[in-house]
Order: structure tokens, then sequence, then C-alpha cells
């Protein structure tokens, strides 16, 4: 019970950042390799913005939720940028040479912020406390919940634009069909623009809760959630954003079993060898649809 | 009609007209031609290479150009892989890993020779291949990116955590080549000069590099294999249409590459003497996969252009050694938006060649007897048809 709880935890986190992924490949068919680096900016636009303050050690909740909102509105507009400057202009050539550029600004971003606030982990202010409860045998603590209440919050809210508002129509016809999609209407440049703001504000939003969960930020945190969250997205089937919940959640569960079974240190192999396997059998994931690849 | 045609044909052989203009002569010189210019370059090159150490000898400059050589071999490995197969591969490391690992295992563990353990390595090398490339091979190209880059990590994170291997601290005290007795460390000497044991193993790692890294690879992406591989690359579905298996060229290229990283990882072995878990992060991955981009995806001279500039350049850049990571995101990024075939594509002309016009095709004697305005049809013919003078006729079509 106690693995389950945690990889819950740990899921919340890996959805969070993995319905970014999943937005943006479903609607331009890019991997966003810098998605990863996007959550890491999150945390430290937090950090940034509470050591500017001179705020540290803070147990607060609604304090974290105002930083929340923050860090979600810059990364999303950082996501925004990195579109419109990198990828943009790109979106006609191979995806080859677009997957590149975005490593490249995946360790632009990274060494960028290696150099403003140096290759040390750093303390993140904001520190939930940690005492906690029993629940049925497992040991629950205040933060836990709040950051699933959180996730779950900001994922419903996620679900709504997509389902019910014009925007959210609009991005499921650009990611069936974007050529129809404009000759419809559709301000296709816009709305890819919106969506790089979601995405980006909910991997900002998953790294400022990493940062409160754990306590320690570094320059490369981004980067095994962004793979994690990638692997995430395949289980659940790419493009697919109930398939990106539900892998998130299903990974974090794995690698609690699997860290549990073989040893920490294993985890990671794990879930790396887990995504080989799953997509060697099932490459359209859990809820996905069957793709066929056009160049 | 049809069997006195073909009975006329019988007898008198189809020929082809003899040509209009002649055809101009082959260039000469050697700035007259590419492919001329081209060789011509590569042996100043070699040149280049065999006479470094006459030139300055130290310890610091020869294991230098060594590991720029060896950078040579590992870049143009992944340019199988990246550049003719067109398959990205994001942790190309983890072969070099396993080329490093297994030499030295076999050198330190089991104690054999280094070149005994040549074959052991590039038979690791083809398992790690077809391990990584059976299953994956057949997902789209960015599924691809990501397990590549997956079995990077594990490669990485199993070398740290086995005993074999290691572990955090890696292998230490890997032997240097030696041959029926005669070890690169005794050094050689010819003819009164003396080659100290870094010389030999630099030039040792030049034969290799030069011969296998660069001619064997640059040659196979021209022969039928390397015609299949860009095949695959351009057009999977027309390739697989017109006859090739695409799942076999796909295979093959991993496999060559696997095995050149492997070399390219036992020669880093020796040359390093020691290895360990973080020589082989993504980093590095990320870091040949830039070489290959910027110098030019799929071209021998711009893929030795980009393992040179990124294994030289963080030595020239010593001072900013903190910055090079960030200034090479930013290069990749401009170097994909302004140049997204790199600074030396493979189709790339050079540019005095550019200008060169095909000299236009002299009149010749039967382009000058035909008269635009010569009636198809005789003049008596006409006069019969409407009943005017053909010089009339003519006229009256010239007004």
């Amino acid at each position: 019970m106690q693995l389950i709880w945690n990889g819950l935890i740990v899921g919340s986190f890996y959805a969070l950042v993995a319905l970014g992924y999943s937005m943006v490949y479903g609607i331009i068919k890019l991997l966003n390799f810098a998605h990863g680096d996007i959550y890491m900016l999150g945390a430290f636009v937090g950090f940034f913005t509470l050591s500017a303050f001179g705020i540290s050690n803070e147990t607060s909740i609604p304090l974290l939720l105002v930083i929340l909102l923050l860090s979600m509105v810059t990364t999303g507009l950082i996501g925004v940028g990195i579109e419109r400057i990198a990828y943009r202009p790109l979106r006609k050539s191979p995806r080859l040479a677009v997957l590149i550029t975005a490593i490249g600004v995946s360790f632009t971003l990274e060494y960028g912020v290696r150099q403003i606030f140096g290759p040390n982990p750093e303390a993140f202010p904001i520190r939930l406390e940690s005492a906690g409860f029993d629940i049925a045998g497992v040991r629950v603590t205040a933060s836990q919940i709040v950051l699933v209440v959180i996730a779950a919050a900001l994922m419903l809210v996620l679900a709504h634009i997509v389902e019910r508002t014009r925007q959210g129509r609009a991005m499921r016809a650009i990611a069936l069909d974007p050529q129809g999609a404009q000759l419809m209407g559709v301000n296709v440049n816009r709305v890819i623009a919106i969506v790089f703001f979601i995405g980006s504000s909910l991997a900002g939003a998953a790294g400022v809760m990493a940062g409160a969960y754990y306590g320690s930020i570094d320059f490369l945190m981004g980067f095994i959630i962004g793979l994690k969250a990638f692997t995430a997205a395949v289980i659940g089937g790419i493009g697919n954003l109930y398939g990106a919940m539900l892998g998130g959640l299903l990974l974090g569960l794995l690698e609690s079993f699997g860290a549990a079974w073989f040893g920490g240190e294993w985890r990671d192999v794990f879930a790396f060898a887990f995504l080989i396997l799953f997509l060697t059998f099932k490459p359209t994931g859990l809820l996905g649809a069957r793709v066929v690849e056009r160049m | 009609m049809a069997r006195d045609l073909a009975g006329a044909l019988k007898h008198a052989p189809l020929r082809a007209p003899a040509p209009l203009f002649e055809r101009p002569r082959a260039a000469g010189g050697i700035f007259d031609s590419q492919r001329g210019f081209m060789r011509a370059l590569g042996g100043l090159v070699v040149v280049l290479v065999a006479v470094l150490p006459f030139l300055d000898a130290s310890p610091y400059t020869i294991s230098i150009a060594t590991s720029a050589l060896i950078y040579v071999m590992l870049c143009m490995g992944l340019n199988v892989v990246v550049g003719y197969a067109g398959l990205l591969d994001l942790g190309y490391i983890a072969f070099f890993a396993v080329g490093a690992y297994v030499s030295g295992i076999f050198t330190t563990v089991l104690g054999f020779p280094m070149w005994l353990a040549l074959p052991a390595t590039i038979a690791a090398c083809i398992i790690a291949g077809i391990i990584i490339g059976a299953p994956t091979l057949r997902l789209r190209s960015d599924y691809l990116a990501i397990v590549t880059l997956g079995f990077g990590e594990i490669i990485r994170i199993t070398a740290n955590n086995l005993d074999i291997t290691g572990g955090p601290s890696g292998i230490h005290g890997i032997p240097t080549w030696e041959f029926l007795g005669w070890s690169f460390a005794d050094g050689f000497t010819i003819a009164g000069l003396e080659f100290p044991e870094r010389v030999v193993f630099y030039y040792f790692v030049a034969l290799v590099v030069i011969v296998v890294g660069v001619i064997g690879a640059g040659r196979l992406g021209k022969g039928k294999l390397g015609r299949a591989w860009k095949a695959v690359r351009d057009d999977e579905d027309a390739a697989e249409a017109m006859g090739i298996n695409t799942y076999i060229a796909k295979i093959s290229a991993y496999i060559i590459g696997a095995v050149w990283a492997g070399m390219a990882g036992q020669l880093m072995a020796t040359h390093l003497s020691a290895i360990s878990p973080n020589s082989f992060q993504f980093l590095y991955s990320a870091l040949i996969l830039m070489a290959v981009v910027l110098g030019g995806m799929g071209s021998t001279p711009g893929v030795i252009i980009g393992a040179l500039f990124v294994s030289l350049a963080p030595e020239l850049l010593r001072d900013f050694a903190e910055w090079r990571y960030l200034i090479f995101g930013i290069l990749l990024v401009v170097v994909m938006l302004f140049r997204p075939a790199g600074l030396w594509p493979a189709t790339a002309v050079l540019p005095w060649l550019k200008k060169r016009r095909p000299t236009p095709p002299p009149f010749t004697a039967a382009v000058g007897a035909y008269e635009p305005n010569e009636p198809a049809v005789e003049p008596s013919v006409m006069e019969s048809v409407d009943g005017l003078p053909a010089t009339d006729a003519e006229e009256g079509r010239r007004a």
C-alpha cells in the first residue's frame, strides 16, 4: 500500500509533464526534448522569486499556490517563446532537423540555468511539512495530499479546456488535420502557441511541486524526468491526454514496485527496459490510436 | 508493316546518333574537379597527421590529437547511422562504452592481450547493435530516438552498478597493444629516430581511423549497401517498393555504427588506460550527434570537421569551459535554423566550381540547316490545294 501511494505521488508529477509532451506531440508531431527542462525552469522560477523576496523554509500552502501560478505563467511564456524562435521556422523541415533543434534548446536551457544559478543543487525555499498520519497502514503526509490535489485539479482544468472550449476544439481539429483545420478558419499558429503555453505551464507547475516535495533542485533535474514523462506518454498512447495521465500514474507505480523488488539503483533501468518492451509489443500505447507515419 | 520494320531493323542495327557537338574535355587540374580536389585535400590531411609528431611531440599535443582522431572514428560511425540511414540515435555513446568495457574487462580481468580483445569487442558490439536494433527499428523515427536514449542510460547505469565493470570507479590499468611480444610501450626506433610509446600509439590510431574509420565508412556509403541506406533515409516506403529490404538495411547500418563505436571505444580505453561510467553520459552522445549534424550529415569532410571541432574546441576554449555547453546548445539551434544541412553538406559543391556553367552547344551543321519558316509541304502541292501561287501564300503568312 505504501508503495502504491508513493508511486501515485511520483506518477502525478510524471503525468503532468507527460501531458505537455503528449499535447505538443499530438498537435505538431514534435518530440519536444526541451520539455523536461521547462519543468526544471519552473522550479528555478519559483526558487528565484522566493529568494528575491528573501523567503526561505516557508511551509504555507497559499504561498505555494501563488508561486505555482507565477511559475506556470512564466514557463508558459517561455514555452511560447521557444516555439516561436526555434520550432516555428522549422515546421516544414524534416523531423530530424526539428528534433535536433529541440536537443539544442534543451542544452541551452540546462546550461543557461547552470550559468545563472551555478552547478550545485539549491534548496527550494518552500518546504512542506512532513508531519504525517496513517490511513489504512499507509504513511500519508499533508503535503503529499496537497500535491495530489493540485495535480488532479490541473488535469481536470486541462480536460475541461480541451473537451469543452472553442480553443480545445481547435486543438483537436489541428491534431486530426492541420491543413483542414486551417481551411476551416482555425488560426493554427495561435492554437499551437496556446498548446505550448498550456503544456509548458503544466511542466512548470510540476517543477514547483517537485521542488517543494523533494526540497532540492538542480539544473539537470529535468533531463531524467523528461525521459520518464516521455515513457509515460508512450505507455498511455502518445497524443492522448487521458493516456498521458494514466501512463504517468502507471509508470510511477511500476517504478515504485521495481525499486522495491530490484533495488533503487536499478529503478531507471527498469523504467527504460519497460519502455523498450512496451514500444516493441504495443507501440500505440494503452489508449493510443494507430498512427501511420508520413514523411 | 510491322514485320517489314522488324526485318529492316535486323539488318540495320540501331545506332546511337552521332553527338550534335563535341563534349567538353574532362577537367584537368586539381582545382577544376570536385573529386580531384577532395582527394588532394584528403592526401594533404593525411600528410599533416603524419608529420604532426615531428612538429610537436609534447605529451599534451599528442594526447589531444589522439583523442581527436578517436572522435573522428566515432563520428564516422554515427554518420553511418544518422547521416546515411537517417536513424536518429541518441544513445550512441552506449556502443562506445560497450567497446571500452569489453576490451577493458578482457585485458585486465581475463588477461588477454589487446589485439585478442578486438574480436570480442566487435562481437559484443554486433550483439549490442542487434539487441537494441532488432526490436526498435520498426518504430517511427522519434520513438527510435528516445529508445536509443533509454538504452544509453541503461548501459551507463548497468556499468555503474555491476561489480565486473568496477562500479562507479570503473576499470584501471588497461594495458596498451602488443603484437607477438612487442608492445607499444617498448617504443620504436628506426633510422636513428626514436618513437616513444605515445607517438607509436598515435600513429596506430591514425592508421586505424584513416583506413577503417574514414575510408572504410566513406566507401561503404558509396556502395550498394550505402545507396540502400540513403534510399531508406529519403523515403522508406519508396525504397521498400524498389525491392530494398529496409529492415536489413537499417539493422546493418546500426551494426556497422556499433562496431565503429566499439573500435573507437577500445582505442579510447587504451588511450586513457582507465574508464569509468562518467565518460559515457548522455552529454557525450549529444556532443557526437552535434558533431555530425554541425558538420553535415552524410558528408565525410563535414563529419571530420565537426568531430575535430567538438574534440578540439573545449581545449581551445579552456578558459570558457563552463560556457561551452551553453554555446554548443545555442550553436546547434542556430546551425539548424540557418544551415540545416550542416557546415559542409553532403551535396556541397566547391564554391569556385559553383559558378561553372556548361559551355553552350555550338551550332552544328544539322542545326544550321533547319529553316524555321520552311513550308512543311511541297509548293506545288500547296498550289493545287488552295489555288494560290506558293509565293503569295508565303507572303500572306509572313504579313
